[in-house]
């Protein structure tokens, strides 16, 4: 039986400074987490002791790639009440949402993360001077060749073969950018072509390779990065980079949803075609880059399949799959909601623009251009795609079609609020963020599977958290608001 | 019935529904369309090729 699917999202926010001499990013970061978290969330340390980013899921440990990694060990990076991480990586403001237990919860919190940066945005300018300002952007690319990632992190068991998943996710993964893609005006890198006026996925021009370690150069489709942060023994955690940062509630729900329904059916072993892509890497990009959905690709076993052909089989795998069983209604909902978007995306793909990020954007540019008489290869209309994703609620595009009543949205404004100082209740992000606001003070160290109390006593005290299910609110909610101080907390947890 | 025609039966009806009023639904759309242009030139930076110019990150994961 497949183990639930824990799961959550890390973004990196693209960041650029107005009325400077010269951008430092990594500077401009750290202002931003600074002037918004506060001193007493600050002074806790995150623990890297458990961190192997290097480790490789196929077995050996990989040593290539060891100056691109890992050097963000003296950066900015706090733990915030809701469970979540928020810290600088790679020259951009980074945020890790807390584990969620399901694709609704998670939507809560990639928004929550959105409002986080905002606010950071705000509190940050008080403190800069007059004319210089501080932009950021939840996309993936500056048009120029540079990428920046919005992975997603999925709890698989270790008992299923990587083989397995390399097989049955590869075709699932490079087909779903028809409803997970943002949309790009143009294309780059090194198969940048002119004629390419506008695509689906933000990330398909930077991958080059199916199966790989790397995160930061020659990405591959699926990546090997082995850090389970939970038991090794039982878990693995699978890290998707491929994807898009959605500013669609429904595109990040969909994206998650689908992707860890997917995931369970390959742990149960439940998929039993072939639905391998004869040259996956190419066909990331020739999906990416036909907004009409109509282009074919080669399977393995001979066929030619559109994206949304192949979509339609592991839908109609996924309702086999769930026949028999006790189906929640967020997973009924994910299921429902692929299915009328595949719908759609084979009749008219333009009829989801109420729904998903590319189309929404697509439309809207084309709407611009014919109202103002502007060519494809117009430098506005690669400001709108830019502008699309500023997390300004009144300056993103984005959200002035949300304003605007032509976005449809999933989960409310009071859940995003609540979800900005709040943690899920039902993983453990709820004891990781509930201690912190308790007894800041008393903790040294924290990080995805473990506490660290400085109780007074002669040694820290570690919490273990090998489990991403325990230490929910049902089991230790009373005792998180009863505890006296973290001493009494940690003497009760060891009862 | 395939699970292929049951889509196709479901879409036929879905173009059915929304031929009903094109006219009025048209001219409404366009308004609205309109209106959201004026606001998103208020959001847009002047300089339109200057910024996208200047709009460079250093690449990530």
């Amino acid at each position: 039986m497949a183990v639930p699917k824990v799961m959550g999202i890390e973004t990196e926010y693209g960041i650029i400074s107005r009325g400077v001499e010269e951008h430092n990013p990594i500077f401009a970061s750290s202002l931003l987490i600074n002037s918004y978290v506060s001193p007493r969330l600050k002074r806790v340390r995150w623990d890297y002791e458990e961190e192997t980013p290097l480790r490789d899921a196929r077995g050996a440990f990989q040593r290539a790639g060891l100056d691109f990694l890992d050097d963000d060990g003296g950066l900015v990076s706090v733990i915030l009440e809701n469970g979540a991480r928020y810290y600088v990586d790679h020259a951009h403001p980074e945020y890790s949402t807390p584990e969620c237990s399901n694709a609704r919860d998670l939507v809560i919190h990639d928004k929550a993360g959105e409002r986080i940066l905002a606010g950071s945005l705000a509190t940050a300018a008080r403190s800069l001077p007059s004319g210089v300002q501080i932009l950021l952007y939840k996309n993936n690319s500056d048009g120029k060749g540079n990428s920046y990632g919005c992975h997603e992190n999925y709890l698989m068991s270790r008992a299923t073969p990587f083989s397995n998943i390399v097989s049955q996710l590869t075709p699932f993964l490079v087909t779903r950018q028809v409803y997970t893609g943002a949309g790009k005006v143009g294309s780059e890198g090194s198969g940048a072509d002119k004629q390419v006026q506008y695509q689906l996925s933000q990330r398909a021009d930077f991958f080059e390779v199916e199966v790989g370690l790397e995160t930061t150069f020659k990405r591959p489709l699926i990546n090997t990065r082995d850090e389970p942060h939970a038991d090794p023994e039982k878990y693995r955690r699978l890290h998707v980079i491929l994807g898009d940062a959605n500013m669609s509630e429904i595109s990040t729900f969909l994206k998650t949803g689908t992707t860890a329904l997917v995931l369970s059916m390959i742990e149960d072993n439940f998929i039993t075609s072939d639905l391998r892509i004869a040259g996956p890497v190419s066909a990331f990009q020739t999906i990416s880059r036909d907004p009409t959905c109509k282009s074919r690709v080669l399977l393995s076993d001979g066929r030619t399949v559109t994206a949304v052909d192949l979509q339609w089989e592991y839908l109609d795998w996924a309702k086999k799959y769930l026949a028999d069983q006790d189906v929640d209604g967020v997973t009924a909902e994910v299921v429902g909601r692929w299915e009328e978007t595949l719908g759609a995306l084979e009749t008219d793909p333009m009829s989801l623009a109420r729904q998903l990020d590319w189309v929404a954007k697509y439309r809207m540019i084309e709407a611009y251009q014919e109202r103002k008489g502007l060519e494809w290869g117009d430098p506005k209309l690669s400001l709108i795609d830019l502008q699309y994703h500023d997390i300004r609620i009144d300056r993103g595009v984005y959200y002035k079609l949300v304003e605007s009543g032509q976005m449809d949205t999933l989960v409310s404004e009071q859940e995003i609020a609540d979800a900005v100082s709040e943690p899920p209740h039902d993983t453990r992000a709820y004891f990781r963020g509930k201690a912190l606001s308790r007894f800041a003070s008393q903790i040294t160290a924290a990080s995805w599977d473990a506490v660290i109390f400085d109780t007074g006593a002669d040694a820290l005290q570690k919490v273990p958290m090998m489990e991403p299910l325990k230490g929910t609110k049902a089991t230790v909610g009373r005792l998180m608001e009863s505890a006296r101080d973290a001493a009494d907390l940690v003497e009760q947890i060891r009862a | 019935m395939s699970e292929e025609q049951k889509r196709r039966r479901k879409t036929e009806q879905g173009s059915e529904t929304e031929a009903e009023a094109p006219v009025k639904t048209e001219r409404r759309n366009s308004d609205q369309v309109d209106k959201l242009i004026t606001e998103i030139d208020e959001v847009l930076e002047e300089n339109a090729e200057e910024f996208v110019r200047s709009y460079v990150q250093k690449g990530g994961q």
